[in-house]
């Protein structure tokens, strides 16, 4: 595999996340708990949607076949999507969105605040203007789990019941391909094996604060990386990608 | 809590720059300080507006009400002494 080939390749694999998690908490839009908080997580999303955007413009560079990154995003099927599994999985209830959105925030903070320290300028540029945006969604987040766990019987019981649902998928965050091994050499990709007890850490805090156990299997999903998703992902892409097929030279 | 509630009602004081007033600018609906806080981060600061937020709950806010207008306020309408539209003001001073 080239550098080249390597490098789209995982540029392809942050902005599908990116724009897979943001499509899902779009789902939320004009149905969130009450108003300002619909509009809390929407703005969140949109700063999601906004970092897809850039890392599927770059892959498209980097590719150089003349597509853009609406081509990426709209004319890809889900066997070419390479979205970590978490993303995609249905949003539930508020308080499993909110764990969902939480243990990515955490994931997310340590991994672009590495990747702003990528050789390649690109990224590392993306990577520097998301840092102080997520770290204001991991602050709602974050204070959403402790609002939950230490609410009411009910919500504590949905929070970690949601917890049971996705904590299956967190394992995938961390795995490596060949691609990871290749760039990190270059000094380009970020070595997810040192960021995981540092999440594990910052996680296993949260969980104690708002008093969740974790669930006892330890089994983890994968697939992501090779393109294998769960059902959902194909259901969410009919959505996003329906009117572009329909219409491909439509314009706004 | 019945299911309809959205929480108590906060009004929101933002500040453009470090110095200036803090100047109400509208209100929200949250169920402690840092979902107010979070809650006017979202609502009012997206195109910056401000630098800086209060957020205080609108219960402890404590207003004249409009049957007060007489006794509070009109008492200073013939009291023009009160009123510095006698002096002469150097044009150094520039507004005041």
């Amino acid at each position: 595999m080239s550098d080249n080939e390597a490098l789209f390749k995982y540029t392809l694999r942050l902005g599908d996340t990116s724009l897979i998690l943001a499509q899902r908490l779009c789902e939320w839009t004009g149905h969130g708990p009450f108003l300002e908080e619909d509009l809390a997580l929407t703005n969140i999303a949109l700063d999601i949607f906004g970092r897809g955007k850039s890392m599927l413009e770059y892959a498209a560079k980097l590719e150089g076949k003349g597509r853009t990154e609406d081509d990426l995003a709209f004319f890809r099927n889900d066997r070419e999507y390479f979205n970590a599994l978490i993303t995609e999985q249905p949003n539930g209830d508020y308080a499993k969105t909110i764990i969902r959105q939480a243990l990515i925030d955490c994931f997310d903070l340590l991994f672009y605040t590495e990747l702003a320290k990528s050789k390649d300028v690109t990224l590392s540029g993306i990577a520097q203007k998301s840092i102080k945006e997520i770290t204001y969604h991991k602050r709602h987040s974050f204070s959403w789990v402790n609002r939950f766990g230490n609410g009411t019987e009910e919500s504590l019981t949905r929070l970690q019941n949601g917890l049971n649902d996705i904590w299956s998928y967190t394992g995938e965050l961390f795995e490596m391909t060949e691609v990871d091994t290749l760039l990190i050499k270059k000094g380009i990709a970020v070595d997810l094996s040192v960021l995981k007890p540092l999440w594990e850490k910052e996680i296993n805090q949260l969980l104690v604060k708002a008093n969740l156990v974790l669930p006892e299997s330890l089994y983890m999903h994968s697939g992501s990386r090779n393109g294998l998703h769960s059902e959902h992902l194909s259901y969410i892409l009919a959505e996003m990608q329906s009117i572009p097929r329909m219409h491909p030279t439509a314009k706004w | 809590m019945n299911n309809d509630s959205q929480g108590p009602l906060w009004e929101v004081f933002l500040q453009k720059k470090a110095g200036q007033p803090f100047v109400h600018c509208g209100n929200l609906h949250a169920y402690d300080k840092e979902m107010a806080l979070q809650n006017a981060r979202d609502l009012y600061t997206r195109r910056n507006e401000g630098m800086s937020i209060w957020v205080v709950p609108s219960s402890a806010i404590v207003a004249s009400s409009p049957e007060d207008m007489g006794s509070f306020f009109e008492p200073a309408n013939d009291k023009i002494y009160r009123h510095p539209t006698f002096y002469q003001i150097p044009d150094g001073v520039g507004h005041m």
